[in-house]
């Protein structure tokens, strides 16, 4: 029987914001442990949060981005339970009244060209946790309360108060493949919209999932077990996969799934089910009564106003959700459509081209400086992505800006430089940083043009290889490639290509 | 509704508090009028009052993202009842719930 998985996401995305999303602290990463905290985000008592305004306004963003309704009137509430990195003893976090709800992303599936769209439940605002790091080798000894126990926590308050939105997705997916598929598309618009880093590995976009399969055909639902701990794409990809064959496998041998959440474990890339009761599901969610109401205005949604605080309690601020949509940078798909009318420049290319906003930048900036767009996109997706794998960087550690790759094109153009040649001075400007002028000259690496210096290498080469001369001229053409070869030996690659296959022909068929 | 003895053991669990027999005894009861406090309000006639959740007149209170001074890391450590280096060091967990 065919199987097909159905999948549910839930995405948090850490917010760019400088300061944390109830208090000043700094939520920069890899800072010492417990040196960015407070009585409020160490939940000392008879402190009161105070709403960020930035994480607002980024929520808002992503919500407009996707298409979702931001609520005219939201709350924050209490989620009770009880663990070492939750100072509190509860996260403030939204629940039945959450900043927004529906939109949706949509995703290409690269086989069939399909396009589908992934709704999006809600999007809503919280808090992070702590960060908890355990360890099996030391005992746990209290002497002042006498506890004694293997194994001890040690715990970082740092990521305590960090802001996050929680993405919620419909169960739309029916693969893994398509869960993968959304999650890039979700980081991809989170980092156009430049309110999240999207780096899974340091846990600044994370996702959890809801899984279960079902024959094809067949409608009512199986039952869901949650993923979690999936802390790569590739981890996404491998756990849904894994989960999927776990839960086909004992359908199969006539067993019952039963609803519970698991843990994937990248290192031994299995699932284990997490060691927990039923109640820990019951967060007993209140209204937290210590953050107002968050609201926007009903004429703020369609199109003026703003998020006003009463007047006569507050100073009368806020947002506008106008603006925020007004400020909107241009969005993937919107920026892959311009770049296939705008470049002339295929479909593929343009895709490729707009994964990243900074890689699209990049290739708009060089297109700027160097118009033949199509010869750009060519060597952005060739020798500048190369580049950038092999030396494990990003576009903006990149050492090759943009207006450098653009004067070293055109003098390939100008005849300078061969194709060949443009490569290896590209590497090396990747390498040193100098631009493509200061290499030429030290290394000496002009093109030879000159057609009386290639014609005499030509004729030596034809001297030296009487045999396949005869091959040639007796209709072997490919020895063709051959000559060429030999010449760009004898020149150090130097000679112009051009200039080579025409005196070649000329001397070959005489 | 009467609250039962296993519903205080469940509130009890969920609070990680340990209840002796007499004490259970005792919040049942205690509950239990908190309870019947409760089935009083919904007798109320609420037709046309909003939901409230919150009962001061302010909405929209927000602070700008500016980063403020943090405690030191020897403040924040400093009501600990136990530390490795700088961190807070507790029993080991290993469920994780939420
Ligand atoms: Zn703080």
């Amino acid at each position: 029987m065919k199987y097909e998985s159905i999948i549910g996401l839930e995405v948090h995305a850490q917010l760019l914001t400088d300061s944390k999303i109830f208090c000043g602290c700094s939520v920069s990463y890899g800072a010492d442990p417990n040196s960015q905290t407070c009585p409020v985000c160490l939940g000392l008592p008879g402190v009161l949060p105070v709403l960020n305004k930035k994480a607002v306004e980024y929520a808002v963003k992503m919500v407009l981005a996707v298409g979702g309704t931001v609520a005219p009137h939201s709350i924050f509430a209490r989620k009770n339970y009880f663990y070492p990195d939750l100072p509190k003893g509860y996260q403030i976090s939204q629940y039945d009244q959450p900043l927004s709800t529906g939109g949706s992303v949509e995703i290409e599936i690269p086989e069939s060209k399909a396009k589908k769209k992934i709704h999006l439940t809600r999007i809503h605002l919280e808090e992070d946790a702590g960060k908890s790091l355990h360890s099996e080798d030391n005992s746990y000894t209290n002497t002042s309360s006498n506890v004694k126990q293997k194994g001890e926590t040690l715990v970082d308050m740092n990521r305590c108060g960090v802001p996050l939105i929680e993405i919620v997705t419909q169960p739309d997916m029916r693969s893994p493949k398509e869960a993968t598929l959304f999650l890039n598309k979700l980081k991809q618009i989170l980092e156009y919209l430049e309110i999240c880093s999207g780096n899974m590995e340091e846990g600044s976009l994370r996702c959890d999932a809801n899984v279960s399969v079902r024959p094809i055909a067949q409608t009512k639902l199986g039952t869901k077990t949650e993923v979690k701990n999936m802390n790569s794409f590739k981890a996404v990809e491998k756990a849904l996969n894994f989960e999927m064959e776990r839960q086909i496998g004992i359908i199969e041998s006539g067993g019952r799934i039963i609803q519970e959440t698991l843990l994937w474990d990248a290192e031994k890339e299995l699932i284990a089910p997490m060691r927990s009761k039923e109640e820990s599901h019951d967060y007993r969610y209140f209204p937290e009564p210590d953050l107002v109401v968050l609201k926007f205005h009903p004429q703020t949604i369609s199109g003026i106003g703003g998020i006003r605080s009463e007047e006569k309690f507050g100073t009368p601020t806020i947002t506008i959700v106008e603006k925020i949509k007004q400020s909107l940078p241009e969005l993937p798909e919107a920026r892959k459509t311009r770049f296939i009318k705008q470049y002339q420049i295929p479909e593929y290319d343009a895709e490729l081209l707009t994964t990243e906003k900074k890689l699209a930048d990049y290739y708009e900036e060089c297109v700027k400086n160097y118009p033949n767009s199509k010869a750009v996109s060519n060597w952005v997706m060739g020798e500048v992505l190369r580049e950038l794998k092999e030396r494990k960087i990003s576009v903006s550690e990149f050492k090759v800006p943009p207006k450098e790759l653009a004067s070293l094109l055109k003098q390939v153009d100008s005849g300078t430089l061969s194709g060949k040649m443009a490569k290896d001075v590209f590497v090396e400007m990747a390498e040193t940083g100098l631009s493509s002028e200061k290499i030429i000259q030290e290394k000496g690496l002009v093109q030879v043009t000159d057609t009386k210096e290639i014609e005499s290498v030509i004729e030596s080469v034809l001297r030296e290889n009487p045999g396949e001369v005869e091959k040639y001229r007796s209709g072997k053409e490919r020895v063709f490639g051959f000559f060429v070869g030999e010449v760009m030996k004898k020149t150090k690659g130097k000679a112009n290509p051009s200039v080579v296959n025409q005196i070649l022909k000329e001397k070959l068929s005489s | 509704m009467a609250i039962t003895i296993q519903d205080v053991e469940h509130i009890a669990k969920l609070a990680r508090l340990r209840l002796t027999e007499e004490e259970k005894l005792r919040f049942q009861k205690e509950l239990g009028k908190i309870i019947e406090y409760f089935d009083q309000l919904k007798k109320l006639n609420t037709d046309g009052v909003p939901p409230t959740t919150h009962v001061v007149p302010l909405e929209n209170v927000l602070r700008e993202d500016a980063v403020k001074p943090c405690l030191s890391v020897e403040e924040a450590l400093a009501n600990a009842p136990d530390r490795k280096g700088n961190y807070f060091r507790v029993p080991k967990v290993v469920e994780k719930e939420g």
